[in-house]
This record gives C-alpha cells, sequence and structure tokens, in this order.
C-alpha cells in the first residue's frame, strides 16, 4: 500500500464518487450513487443556509447553544437525517434480497457493507441520539430544572455523537465500510482479514460516540439526582423520567466496556496487538463478552425510555391516571439490573457448557416477568379510560399487539436448545426488528408528535400523522412478520442469496412490506412540511394542547429558554394537572419573579465535532500529522476551558415577568379546548381538564 | 434550586469545603457527584482490561510470561512513590481547607506531581527492560493485556499530571477560588482513585509474578 506523509494512505481509488464514471457494475454504481446523494445533500443544505441567510444564527444560536432544548432538537435533527439513510438502505437490502435467488443485483460484499452501516446507524446513529434528543428535551422540564447538570458537557456529548454520525456519512464517500456487522466480530474485522479503512471507520464512529453517550448517561443521573425541584420526590417523578434515569445508569456502566473493546480492537489493528487474532494467544472470545456485556444493556437503553414515552402518552391520550405507577418504577428498575445478567444469551452456541447456558438462558426469561407487567400496566390504564384515537395510540396499539409477539419470540430465543436451531437465522433479524421497531422506533414518533407542539409552537398535522402511523405499523408487520417463517425454514441471517425457491413469495412480501415503510418515511416527512407551512393554523401558544398533566405543559410553547419563570414546587404527581383543575394553573405573583443565571453559550461542542472528526478520519487513513494536531487541539481546548472567564448571562427579572405575564395573561382570555375538539384550529393550547382525571 | 437546597441536612460531609463555603458546598454538590459517578464508570473499564489480563495469563504463545517481566523490586519503587504522591495531593488539599496559602497548596501539588513522575519514570523504565527482553505486546496475547492494562494505568498517571500543572498554574492565576478549589478536590479523588487501581495491579499483575 503507498503511503504518503500528506494524505496517508488515502488514494484515488477509495473515491466512491468517481467509481460512477468508469465503467462501473450496477453494485458498484449504486454504492457510487450513494456517495453522490451524500455530497448533493451537503451541498443542498449549504445552498439552503445561505439562500436562507441562517448561517449566522446556525453559529450564534444553535451550535454555540448550551440550552438542553436546542441540543435536543439537534440530536433529533441529526437521528433524522442517519434514519433517511438506515431507511434507505434496509430498502435496497430488501429489493436485492427479492432478487437473490440464487443471484441478486449486489455483490456479497457489498450486501455486507450495507447490513453492517444500516446495523450501526440504526442502533447508534438513530434510536440512541433520537431518545438521549427526547431526554433532553423533556427531563429538565418534567423535573422542574432550568437545564441539566452539566450544560457544557451537554454539548460536548453531542459533538462526539456527530462525530460518529459524519464519520459513517463519510465512509459512503470514501473508503467504504466494514462488512463484519453492527457487532463486527474479530478476527473477521481484524487486519489479518480486512486490512482496508472500513473497521476502522466503525472502532473510531463507535469508539468516539461512545465517549458522548457515556457523559450524556453521567449527565442525566446526576440531573434527576440532584436538580429535582423542592417536592419532587422520586415517586413523584414521571415516569419518563424514571426511565431516562435507567438508561442513563445503564449507559454510565454499559459504556465502558464497548469503549474497552473498541481501544484493543484499534490495538489489535494499528500496532498489531493479540487481543482478538486468530494466532499468538488472541481470543475472539473475550470481544465477544465484553461486547455483548454492552450491547445488552444496550438493548434496554434503547427500550427503557421508549417504554417511559408509552407510560406518558397511554396517561395522557385516555385521559386517566396511569395504571399502577409503583409497579412500573420497581418492572423498570428490575429490568435495568437484570440487564446486565443476561448478555450471554447473545452467543449461546459459541462454546460454553449447558449449564452456563441454561443459566443465562433462566436469566433472560426472568426479563419478560417485569416486562409482562409492564404491558397488562398499558393496558389496564388505557382500560375504561377516554381513548382518543390520535397518531400516539395508532403506535401504541401498534406497539401493544407487535411488542408481545416480539417478547414472546425473545423467550422462545432465550431457550438454549432452541437457540441452536435458530441462531443466525431470519428468526433473529425478525425478533430483533419486531422489538426495535414497535418498541423504540414507534415510541420516539408517539414522542415527536406529543411533545413537537412544546418546542415549536404548533402541532403536527393529524391527518399526515395518522396516515405515517398506520404506513409504520402494516409496513413494519408486512415485512418483518415473514421474517419469522424464513428463519423456521432454515433461511440464515446475513445471507446475500439463497437456493430455496420456496422461500421466494415471502421476500416478494417483505419487499412490499420495505416499499411501505419507505412510503411511511415520505408521508414522515410530508407531514413535518405540512405542518410548518399550516402553522398558523396549529399554533398551540398556550404550551398544552394535550391536557398534560406534568410540569412541561405548565410552561409557554415554545418554551422560553428559562423554563420556568419560577421554579415550581410540586405536592404531586401531577402537579400542572391539578392546578389546572383547582384553576390555579395561570396564577402567579410577580414578586417572586428573580433575574435568572443562564449559562454562557460556548464552542467546545463544536470543536469537538470538527477535531473529532478529522482524528477519526485521520487514523482511518493513517494521516499521523493530522491526527495528533486534532487531538492536541481537542485536549488543548479541554484545558483552556479551566482558564477561560465562565461569566453566565443574566436575564433580567422584568424580561422573565413580561414573557411569563403575557402567557398567562392570554390564558385568561382564551376558550379552554374540550378533549374532542384538540385537532381543531380552535385547540390554541389551552386544555380544559378532564373531570374526575385525577381520582 | 435543587431540592437538596430545601433540606438542613450537611451535602457531603466527606468533601465539605469549610463552614464559611455555603454557596460553594451548594454548587460543588453535583460536580463532585459527577465526578464519582465518572470514577465509577472509569473503574468498569479497569474492570474490562483486568478480566481480559485474567483470562491471558496463559496466552503466552510461547512468549516470554508473567515472571520473566516483574522486577519487584522497581514495583516496590513505583508504589511507594505513587503513595507518597497521594500523600502530598492529601496534605495539599487540607491545607487547602485551612487556608494555609496558596503557594503552600500549589507547593504540595507539585511535590506530588514530582512523586508521580517518579513512578511515571519506573514505570518506562520496565517497560522498555521488557521491550529488551522481547516481551513487546507484539509477541503474545498475553504481553498484549499485560501491556494495555499497566500502560491505561499509565496513561491515567500521565493525564493526572498534567491536570495536576494545569491546577497550579490555575491556582498562581486565579488563586483559591472556590471552583478552583472544586477542581482541585476533584482531581484528588482522580489521584486516590489511581492508587487503588495500582493495588490491584500489584495484586493480579506483579505479586503473581514475582512468586511464579
Amino acid at each position: 500500500m503507498n503511503e504518503t506523509f500528506l494524505l496517508g494512505r488515502l488514494s484515488l481509488a477509495d473515491i466512491e464518487p468517481l467509481k460512477l464514471f468508469q465503467n462501473p457494475d450496477i453494485s458498484t454504481a449504486i454504492g457510487s450513487l450513494a456517495s453522490w446523494v451524500v455530497i448533493v445533500g451537503a451541498i443542498a443544505v449549504v445552498a439552503l443556509l445561505t439562500v436562507k441567510g441562517w448561517w449566522k444564527p446556525l453559529f450564534t444560536e444553535w451550535l454555540n447553544t448550551t440550552d438542553h432544548k436546542k441540543i435536543g432538537i439537534m440530536y433529533l435533527t441529526f437521528a433524522g437525517v442517519m434514519f433517511i439513510r438506515g431507511v434507505l438502505e434496509g430498502v435496497v437490502m430488501r429489493a436485492h434480497l427479492m432478487t437473490s435467488y440464487e443471484g441478486g443485483f449486489l455483490t456479497s460484499e457489498h450486501f455486507a457493507e450495507l447490513f453492517s452501516t444500516h446495523g450501526t446507524i440504526m442502533i447508534f446513529f438513530v434510536l440512541m441520539p433520537a431518545l438521549i434528543g427526547l431526554m433532553n428535551l423533556l427531563v429538565p422540564l418534567q423535573i422542574g430544572a432550568r437545564d441539566v447538570a452539566f450544560p457544557k458537557l451537554n454539548q460536548i456529548s453531542l459533538g462526539f455523537t456527530a462525530v460518529g454520525g459524519v464519520l459513517i456519512m463519510l465512509s459512503l464517500v470514501v473508503g467504504g465500510f466494514e462488512t463484519g456487522g453492527w457487532t463486527a466480530y474479530p478476527p473477521y474485522t481484524g487486519a489479518a482479514f480486512q486490512p482496508g479503512p472500513g473497521p476502522d471507520y466503525w472502532v473510531w464512529a463507535i469508539g468516539l460516540s461512545g465517549v458522548g453517550s457515556l457523559l450524556t448517561g453521567l449527565n442525566f443521573a446526576v440531573t434527576i439526582y440532584k436538580m429535582r425541584c423542592p417536592g419532587m420526590t422520586f415517586m413523584r417523578m414521571p415516569l419518563f423520567v424514571w426511565t431516562a434515569l435507567c438508561t442513563s445508569i445503564l449507559l454510565i456502566f454499559a459504556l465502558p466496556p464497548l469503549t474497552a473493546v473498541t481501544l484493543m480492537q484499534a490495538l489489535d489493528r494499528y500496532l498489531d496487538f493479540h487481543f482478538f487474532t486468530n494466532d499468538l494467544g488472541g481470543n475472539m472470545m473475550n470481544y465477544a463478552n465484553m461486547f455483548w456485556m454492552f450491547g445488552h444493556p444496550e438493548v434496554y437503553i434503547l427500550i427503557l425510555p421508549a417504554f417511559g414515552i408509552y407510560s406518558e402518552i397511554s396517561q395522557t391520550y385516555s385521559g386517566k391516571m396511569l395504571y399502577g405507577y409503583t409497579s412500573l418504577v420497581l418492572a423498570t428498575m428490575a429490568i435495568a439490573v437484570l440487564s446486565f445478567t443476561v448478555w450471554l444469551h447473545h452467543f449461546f452456541t459459541m462454546g460454553q457448557s449447558a449449564a452456563i447456558n441454561a443459566a443465562f438462558g433462566v436469566a433472560t426469561m426472568l426479563i419478560a416477568i417485569p416486562t409482562g407487567v409492564k404491558v397488562y400496566v398499558w393496558i389496564a390504564t388505557l382500560w375504561r379510560g377516554r381513548v382518543r384515537l390520535r397518531t400516539p395510540i395508532v403506535y401504541l396499539a401498534g406497539f401493544i399487539v407487535f411488542f408481545v409477539i416480539g417478547g414472546y419470540t425473545g423467550v422462545i430465543l432465550a431457550n438454549p436448545t432452541i437457540n441452536f436451531a435458530v441462531h443466525n437465522s431470519q428468526f433473529v433479524v425478525a425478533h430483533f426488528h419486531n422489538v426495535l421497531l414497535p418498541g423504540t422506533l414507534f415510541a420516539i414518533l408517539a414522542g415527536i408528535y406529543t411533545w413537537f407542539p412544546k418546542f415549536f409552537g404548533f402541532r403536527l398535522d393529524e391527518t399526515w400523522s395518522l396516515r405515517t402511523a398506520y404506513l409504520f405499523v402494516i409496513g413494519f408487520a408486512v415485512t418483518f412478520l415473514p421474517l419469522y417463517v424464513l428463519g423456521l425454514m432454515g433461511y440464515p441471517r446475513r445471507s446475500p442469496a439463497f437456493d430455496d425457491p420456496t422461500f421466494i413469495p415471502y421476500v416478494i412480501v417483505s419487499f412490499l412490506g420495505a416499499v411501505m415503510l419507505l412510503g411511511a418515511l415520505t408521508s414522515l416527512i410530508v407531514s413535518f412540511v405540512v405542518s410548518v407551512r399550516k402553522r398558523d393554523e396549529l399554533a398551540v401558544p398556550g404550551g398544552d394542547p394535550w391536557d398534560g398533566w406534568t410540569l412541561e405543559w405548565a410552561t409557554p410553547a415554545p418554551v422560553p429558554e428559562w423554563n420556568f419563570a419560577v421554579i415550581p414546587e410540586v405536592h404531586s404527581r401531577h402537579a400542572f394537572g391539578i392546578e389546572k383543575m383547582s384553576g390555579n394553573a395561570f396564577s402567579f405573583e410577580e414578586s417572586e419573579i428573580e433575574a435568572i443565571e443562564m449559562p454562557a453559550g460556548s464552542y467546545i461542542g463544536l470543536a469537538i465535532a470538527v477535531f473529532g472528526t478529522l482524528l477519526g478520519f485521520a487514523l482511518v487513513f493513517w494521516i499521523w500529522w493530522l491526527a495528533a494536531l486534532s487531538l492536541l487541539v481537542m485536549v488543548g481546548y479541554g484545558i483552556a476551558l479551566g482558564f477561560l472567564p465562565n461569566r453566565p448571562i443574566i436575564v433580567p427579572a422584568e424580561e422573565v415577568a413580561r414573557v411569563h405575564k403575557s402567557w398567562a395573561d392570554a390564558a385568561l382570555g382564551e376558550r379552554r379546548t374540550r378533549r374532542e375538539d384538540e385537532t381543531l384550529p380552535t385547540n390554541r393550547g389551552y386544555a380544559a381538564p378532564i373531570a374526575g382525571a385525577h381520582a | 434550586m435543587t431540592s437538596a437546597a430545601a433540606s438542613p441536612k450537611p451535602l457531603h460531609p466527606g468533601l465539605n469545603l469549610g463552614p464559611a463555603h455555603g454557596k460553594a458546598n451548594m454548587e460543588a454538590e453535583p460536580v463532585v457527584f459527577g465526578f464519582w459517578v465518572f470514577l465509577m464508570s472509569d473503574l468498569v473499564t479497569f474492570a474490562m482490561f483486568f478480566a481480559v489480563y485474567a483470562t491471558s495469563v496463559h496466552a503466552t504463545a510461547g512468549g516470554p510470561g508473567n515472571a520473566a517481566i516483574t522486577d519487584l523490586t522497581s514495583i516496590a519503587i513505583q508504589t511507594g512513590a505513587l503513595l507518597i504522591s497521594s500523600l502530598l495531593f492529601g496534605l495539599g488539599t487540607i491545607a487547602m481547607k485551612y487556608d494555609e496559602g496558596r503557594a503552600k497548596v500549589a507547593g504540595f501539588l507539585a511535590a506530588a506531581l514530582a512523586f508521580g513522575l517518579v513512578f511515571l519514570g519506573f514505570e518506562i523504565r520496565d517497560f522498555m527492560h521488557a521491550a529488551e527482553i522481547g516481551a513487546v505486546p507484539m509477541r503474545s496475547g498475553y504481553l498484549s493485556s499485560y501491556w494495555a492494562l499497566v500502560g491505561l494505568h499509565g496513561l491515567h498517571v500521565t493525564v493526572g499530571s498534567i491536570i495536576i500543572l494545569a491546577m497550579i498554574a490555575q491556582i498562581a492565576i486565579f488563586g483559591l477560588r472556590s471552583d478552583v478549589k472544586s477542581r482541585i478536590l476533584r482531581l484528588g479523588l482522580y489521584w486516590h482513585f489511581l492508587d487503588v487501581i495500582w493495588v490491584g495491579i500489584i495484586t493480579v499483575v506483579f505479586l503473581p509474578g514475582a512468586v511464579a
């Protein structure tokens, strides 16, 4: 391999866009086209920012912000962009598999690259940042705080997360990704078998974004433990906060194994160490164990906040108090603890004794108990409630039906004897899509629908949101349920082609489902565009369009930077709901309002994002000078932070009072919206409380 | 603003900054707690490297093993240097608590740094010796795990040393401002934490090596 000082091992042959003009085969052409999509997309964003004159606000209001709400929105935007790529890859894969009876249009190499990036992106750069984005938006508001415990650290976390996403996007344009799946098991991803840049992209994308996730966990755990407003005892916290706490704890303990494993893999690949190689005493089982010590808690990192969202919406959209709050809290905690005891079930077939397999199998099945408790709790909450069939309830219904199926197949897979037969088959693919789509993705979409008006000041268009929801739910079922059958028929996962014609009808149905999911994605985008256009009609300045009961609804929409004019004091789980019932929701003493100290903006997060990306890219292509320089800048900036002045911004009491008063005064004149009218333009975000809901 | 504000209980009794620092105590509360959480997480990272070391003890692939790279005299010196460094840091934080002047605090920190560097010097000497006898990490899985575990601890000590330097500079520029004090306390936690890890390394790596 030719190496130069300036560009390391980067060569023209790594530049994917050029391949389109080099008489490519169809598989290469698709890869090259995808790289053009990234380039054109980037140019389009730059053009949009320039035409609209958004560059200045981008740098002075967003990229330097420490406001948890803006950081949350940036997380969700980032996740949205990555989601588009993830879905498109999924559709390309299903199209290939439909035609892959003894063939298919992609090369095996390209197909392997697709399922590797698809998995990595969906887990690390869609579901995780989307949930972390929602945690950012909601947790400080729901516990009555002005921001997270460490606003600047929050920005740093976002910076590290962005590094991972940008690196993966770069891999599409320069050099290509690894082909060992999202788990990237060595020795196949080791230097002996894949010397190219692919696995290095994985190592640095995951390693660097993992630092961000770890810091997020730390930040939110401290926020929830230390920043709750007076009266917000643990057992008064909204369920979403509980699940965010459990997820934070999981992040704190589960991310270190991932960091360790990526570091060791990097040492293997760069410095010829022998942690996981085939020769000289390497042992890939260490990798498998450590990866899944992270990987299994990761599953619950992804699902617990989703459970939190479902708990909130089952209460909100049925106008009925959550049934069994305490059992839900206990079940959440039980799942968090149990999640550390089951990692081995990801590799039952890799040589342990039957006794060890049995122990881990039993531990795995135990998780079904608290999860079952939760499902009953949600059903019991809806039972005899005043359920309104809004978009979130469609997702919730889809979730309850399909998640139970996904859970059952999980229990099936937890049995080592059955696992030997179905592991590494499409059955497993069906299972984890079955828990992650209805479980996490639907919850994120339902959550976005519910809380979007809070942060943007207008609701999402109901018609398009409902279309999106039905398309996602049905599209999911059509795409992934046939894979259970295929798995039981013996179709292996990650297989680029098959030679059994009886599979053909199933892969065709699955492809049709994928097309529906593509339609769902399109419909989702349309729903945003339509809603932005109709934003005056959909405006909810009152900030409470759904008759919410928790503290985040006790603020105007969009929420002012300081969240609460006066830090609230709560006396029950439904602080705002009960205030509304008693008619005190908007009354306040102007004398109580004081000047507010807000943290000043900072560019540390942006610096981490830029130089972290350069560091990762330089390491992937062995450009040592750039790697050293980037690391130096990041460390130097970090040390310099201790020396830079850190003056908070003071918001004067008059300004706080003015904003709060205009909201409260408007509330006096507005008609309260009844629940049956909540999708009409008359819903201005002042909800009429439902009688008897807090009994 | 925090729920703790409403309660009259003293916060973090083990880490109080003195009775005259009510507001500083309040501000230190989440920060110090967060730092404990970070250390807990870092401990898990070390646990992974310990676990890999433990599973790799026999994976020498015919190369040098535990006994060949253990120099107990050097380890004794390193241990002494690290513990004395920790003691000096502790004396520095006591001087800080009783307001004995910034020169004294900075002096103790500089002394702690000096002993930290002695530790690093001997550790590097041991690594170089290992390289001379062919016990390089590329030689075997065992040696990979040895270099990574001991090296990770060494890397932590190096980072700590750089931050001690930065803190001495902050004392010189800002004096013993309450946020500087809070940082020194957290750095102290980190510095003592590295002792705990080191005791683990002696027990798991070097004592079995000396016996073998």
